[in-house]
């Protein structure tokens, strides 16, 4: 006879008795699973689509020049353009066609827009380094001083708000996970609880028979730890193919921002991971539930 | 040593007495006088309110919690109530003081067939207790005191559902047991009982009170396990 285990023999299973899914908790935790991924899903896609709009946009300026006269334009377009070709630190240069400026003013002006004489401003797309676009005075001034009717306009400046609700949400997504955590955590207490006063006879008699606290909390921590697993794998399932079914909605869009949100494989397979970190959330909550419970009696 | 429940009078007092290893004893005294309480207080489900208990050679009192499974493992005990676990078989009751010692299942077949045997439930095996008459219940948690060859065995009224020819059986298995070296407690009111196992000792309980009725206590063992 070994002197302490930490085990029951082999087949401790049927000391406490196992029903193979039942009551509400493997389904509230169901739910709670389905809704943290879907929460982390919405964080994890925010964030790609916060990265591909800075790839987009991200230190890269346009320059408008608004003159009425054409020639004037074009040769002023033609200065900044040699201008900003000299300074250190811009990568790209280019001025917008003809064809590019009709396609952009095409919803405002109707087709044809364009061949009525409007004036329309020169429009200058120029790539930045990073540190370059930290300085922008520098390119500002090198361009008011040969174009003074110029406007340099800081691209991520348009997005910004974009941006920022973009990072708004992410923090949402955050916080939902942790409170569905928290709640998750709460459930498992209750249910350890419940447990615990349903088996109490049964544990009092396995106490006096000299079962270390150690031994009880386990048998509670496989049936906890196998309703987890069921509500993780069914929150999970469910979540996936709601994501699955929304990322397709998403893509018949054809909404370039919201396509963009579209989650790569290492975010599917942190999404996979959380029914596993449940399963472990669960095991330790009802772990430390029961040691406490079991600390009470002599 | 003196038990008090709650706010109460005490329970017990002033009990001060000591037990032979490998002897043989009948704890008696009218229903109330506290026998269950005395073997509560043994098999280490209530710590004294004061005074001092030594099991094995050990203070129990004062002993931390987190060596006393190692002390309850060595007792084997027949609860007044049985307290057979409702949704296991005879077997599976049998074979849980085993299990908790961590014995393998392939293990543990044989003695608790060969222990169902004896207390006649052999054939009773699969059965749960609730499909099992008093006296069936009793038996199992008899054979599941004994089970594990306990050093001690505390029995609260083991015979108190079962007809005489089976009560003569059971003491009969108890006094095997305490032949093969196992300290024994019986606490009852069958005074046949008593009279059966010559070599046994009697504490009388009255109110909570010792009382010394054969004189077998007033001489301090050599070698106290309790
Ligand atoms: N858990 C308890 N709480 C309060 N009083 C108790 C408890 N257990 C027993 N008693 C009281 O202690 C006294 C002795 O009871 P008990 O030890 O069961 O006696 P016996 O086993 O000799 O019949 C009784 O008066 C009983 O009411
Ligand atoms: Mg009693």
């Amino acid at each position: 006879m070994k002197p302490s285990p930490r085990k029951f023999g082999t087949a401790d299973r049927g000391l406490l008795p196992e029903g193979r899914i039942t009551g509400p908790m493997p389904w509230v935790l169901a739910i709670m699973m389905f809704l943290t991924v879907l929460a982390a899903a919405a964080g994890l896609g925010l964030g790609t689509a916060a990265r591909s709009l800075d790839a987009d946009v991200g230190n890269s300026i346009t320059i408008q020049i608004v003159e009425a006269n054409p020639d004037f334009r074009n040769a002023q377009a033609r200065i900044v353009i040699s201008e900003l070709q000299k300074i250190p630190g811009v990568t790209s240069v280019r001025r917008l066609g003809e064809e590019e400026m009709a396609r952009l003013l095409e919803p405002w002006l109707g087709e044809g827009g364009l061949e009525a004489d409007l004036p329309v401003p020169a429009l200058i797309d120029a790539d930045l380094t990073a540190e370059a676009y930290s300085n922008l005075q520098i390119i500002r001034d090198a361009v008011a001083a040969v174009a003074p009717s110029a406007r340099v306009d800081d691209n991520a400046q348009w997005l910004a708000p974009l941006a920022k609700l973009i990072a708004a949400l992410r923090w949402l997504a955050a916080g939902l996970v942790i409170l569905m955590v928290g709640a998750t955590a709460a459930t498992v207490v209750l249910a350890a609880r419940a447990s615990l006063d349903t088996h109490r006879g049964t544990i009092e008699v396995l106490h006096l028979m000299g079962a270390t606290d150690v031994q009880v909390a386990r048998l509670f921590q496989r049936r906890i730890a196998l309703d987890a697993l069921f509500g993780g794998a069914v929150g999970l399932v469910t979540a996936a193919a709601v994501l699955l079914v929304i990322g397709n909605r998403v893509g018949a869009l054809g909404s370039e921002l919201l396509g963009s949100a579209g989650l790569p494989l290492t975010s599917w397979l942190l999404l996979g991971a959380l029914p596993v970190g449940g399963v472990f959330l669960a095991m330790l909550v009802a772990r430390i539930t029961i040691l406490r419970a079991l600390g009470r009696l002599l | 040593m003196g038990l008090r429940y709650g706010t109460g009078a005490e329970t017990l007092s002033d009990l001060t007495f000591s037990l032979q290893e490998g002897g043989f004893y009948f704890l008696t005294g009218a229903s109330g006088a506290g026998k269950t309480s005395l073997l509560k207080l043994l098999y280490l489900a209530q710590r004294p309110s004061r005074g001092l208990i030594k099991l094995f050679g050990e203070d129990i009192v004062t002993m931390p919690r987190k060596r006393l499974p190692g002390f309850r493992r060595r007792i084997g005990v027949v609860f007044q109530d049985f307290r057979l676990v409702r949704h296991l078989s005879a077997f599976d009751n049998v074979a849980l003081p085993l299990r908790v010692a961590g014995v393998e299942d392939k293990d543990l077949e044989t003695p608790v067939r060969e222990m169902l045997n004896w207390v006649g439930l052999g054939h009773r095996s699969s059965a749960r207790p609730a499909t099992l008459s008093g006296g069936e219940q009793q038996r199992v948690a008899i054979a599941r005191a004994v089970i594990a060859r306990p050093e001690l065995l505390l029995a609260d009224e083991p015979t108190g559902n079962v007809d005489p020819e089976m009560a003569k059986r059971l003491l009969h298995l108890f006094d095997s047991l305490n032949k093969l070296g196992t300290t024994v407690v019986v606490a009852t009111h069958d005074v046949h009982l008593i009279a059966r196992i010559g070599r046994s000792e009697m504490l009388r309980l009255d109110r909570g009170q010792i009382s010394d009725p054969t004189g077998a206590l007033r001489n301090p063992p050599r070698a106290p396990i309790a």
